[in-house]
């Protein structure tokens, strides 16, 4: 247990046993989340930096809704109903008729709810996981074309576990006739799914929409999508709720448009740009994955990301979850709460508990950022030097996974303005059991291979030695230290030994974003 | 004709149901049928029949012949 678990615990033991907050960071721990926070102001995900980045109404908003903000990805989790089967539009990167228990992906879910039933599993989780602090509808097709049975499960959740926030994930058709209805509720976080504002490029994408009783196609189908998306987003922003923008980027259709998206949303005030690679697997029976159409590599989304940075934050550490996720990010917890299992348990909804779990995490974080700034000073050596380095984290800002053990490893940019997170790279396991598997470690250097180092709380011998025949240096040293503040460190001897010709600084090439079912691990 | 469901293909997705002018279709186990007693084909209603317009799998809300062609009275 890190020192800073060690106060946590303590805080716990001197509290009035509201609740059992060390329990509950045990239970964080024990989940695969990640890394920390990044180097403030719009980094990774934009909301990272905390209060002092951002307007305090902002920050009251978003300090923990898991997906709104990097900061709190890594402590609050989030569900999501699936209330809302019908879909309005087809899309040619969803195929409705696939759900598979191991399927990992937007759209897909294995039981569709009653709103009675959602709510009865939104107090069941919220008793289990008291950190689940964001109640989200993302379908699995459209919320807003199931409009009676999402408000409806707004309005029973809002009456019951008032604290908890209201979210919604929309394809924009239907909105801007919604918009009154979501503010009445106080729904303050919407996301809108826009991965083109040129009907030319949203013929590719979207087959059809139904639309004033007709099913519309081609181009005509395409210029309402846009034109309603974009009143949608301008309907929300006048009315002061947040708005994220969700692209999928789709290599060779709506790469190099998705930078004209970004304009297009970024000037009608969205407040986050979430960009993520195709999910294209041939399985999946899409129109994409039986086509070929191929999903982006991790440099180039980290490149289109990039570029699209600057005025607008950009999120960077979506797991593209399941439209009835429950849990933290990146990891999925619904096979404890089916219909059947949430009828049996018992529900305490415990707001003081809640709260209390709130404060330690704004402590964690706080320590955290502390952290970070001891490292900021000496990093003008890098000049234009820019190196990306993988950690294997279960949480709380520190290395403190098994390399073998990680399911994922966050990316940082070190460079000289500090350290910034910029995404994850999925691995699945590479080690089940104590034994590794060659084949496996083939994949870990694959999905981390644009990265001069890898950051670990231990590793063996064997995938040590080929890490460093790759090139990639593997770090074992700094286990159960912050993440940030190590890996500047580790960057800073890393630049005296270019500048004393020791090594000599190249570049790394590129790595592959794994598709697929992922593997669920017991 | 009444239009009928292939159940095999169905996903069970709802929204057919909401849309239907004659509120001829039901959910029956797990997919959803149309009651061919009611189904119009949407005729004088819509310019399409709905359930076909809004159904996410192709060819699965299809013409069923053994019933006769609507007749609008």
């Amino acid at each position: 247990m890190t020192d800073l678990g060690q106060e946590l615990s303590t805080m716990t033991a001197n509290s009035n046993g509201a609740v059992d907050v060390a329990e509950i960071m045990q239970q964080v721990a024990e989940h695969k989340g990640c890394g920390t926070s990044s180097e403030g102001g719009k980094a990774s995900c934009g909301t990272s930096g905390g209060p002092e980045d951002m307007p305090p109404e902002i920050w009251e908003k978003v300090k923990n809704h898991p997906c709104y903000s990097e900061e709190a990805h890594h402590h609050y989790a989030r569900m999501h109903v699936a209330v809302a089967p019908a879909c309005n539009i087809q899309c040619n990167y969803c195929n409705r008729k696939y759900d598979c228990a191991n399927e990992s992906r937007p759209g897909v879910v294995s039981e569709r709810l009653t709103p009675q039933q959602a709510s009865r599993k939104v107090l069941a989780v919220a008793s289990t996981i008291p950190q689940m602090t964001v109640l989200g509808i993302a379908g699995p097709g459209d919320p807003l074309a199931n409009p009676a049975k999402t408000f409806e499960t707004f309005r029973l959740i809002s009456e019951t576990a008032p604290d908890i926030k209201l979210c919604i994930s929309t394809n924009g058709l239907a909105l801007p006739d919604w918009v009154d209805e979501i503010a009445k509720y106080k729904v303050d976080h919407v996301t809108i799914t826009i991965n083109m504002v040129d009907p030319e490029i949203g013929q590719h994408i979207y087959p059809w929409i139904f639309w004033e009783n007709k099913r519309l196609t081609g181009y005509e189908a395409a210029k309402i999508l846009t034109e309603r998306q974009l009143l949608g987003l301008e309907m929300l922003t006048e009315r002061g709720i947040l708005a994220k923008i969700n692209s999928v980027m789709i290599p060779g259709i709506n790469d190099k448009h998705l930078i004209e998206v970004n304009k297009a949303v970024k000037s009608r005030g969205a407040f986050l740009h979430n960009i993520m690679p195709l999910i294209s697997a041939p399985e999946h029976g899409t129109v994409f994955g039986l086509n070929g159409q191929r999903g982006p590599t991790a440099q180039e989304l980290k490149a289109l990301q990039d570029n699209c940075e600057g005025e607008m934050n950009m999120m960077r550490h979506c797991r593209q979850c399941r439209a009835d996720a429950v849990g933290l990010l990146g990891e999925d917890r619904s096979a404890e709460f089916t219909t059947d299992k949430i009828m049996e348990m018992e529900v305490n909804y415990d707001s003081v508990g809640r709260a209390a779990y709130q404060q330690t995490v704004e402590a964690e974080r706080q320590a955290k950022v502390a952290a970070r700034k001891e490292e900021l000073e000496g990093l003008e050596a890098a000049q234009d030097i820019k190196v990306l380095v993988a950690v294997a984290t279960k949480g709380h800002g520190v290395i403190n996974e098994h390399f073998g053990h990680a399911k994922e490893f966050q990316v940082y940019e070190l460079s000289a303005t500090g350290a910034k997170f910029v995404g994850h790279r999925r691995v699945d396991l590479y080690c089940q059991g104590g034994f590794g598997d060659e084949d496996s470690l083939e994949t870990v250097i694959k999905a981390i291979n644009d990265c001069h180092a890898v950051f670990v709380a231990k590793i063996g011998g064997c995938p040590k030695a080929d890490l460093a025949a790759a090139g990639i240096d593997p770090v074992d040293q700094y286990a159960h230290e912050y993440i940030e503040k190590s890996a500047l460190i580790w960057f800073k001897d890393y630049l005296a030994k270019v500048a004393s010709g020791e090594i000599t600084h190249v570049e790394r090439g590129d790595a592959e974003i794994r598709q697929g079912a992922l593997i669920s691990v017991a | 004709m009444a239009y009928k469901i292939i159940g095999s293909q169905c996903t069970n997705c709802t929204a057919c149901e909401a849309l239907c002018p004659n509120t001829a279709i039901s959910e029956k186990g797990n997919t959803f049928v149309i009651d061919p007693a009611l189904c119009t084909e949407c005729i004088g209603h819509f310019d399409s029949p709905q359930c076909v317009a809004i159904c996410p799998v192709d060819d699965t809300c299809v013409i069923d012949p053994a019933h006769p062609r609507y007749q609008p009275s």
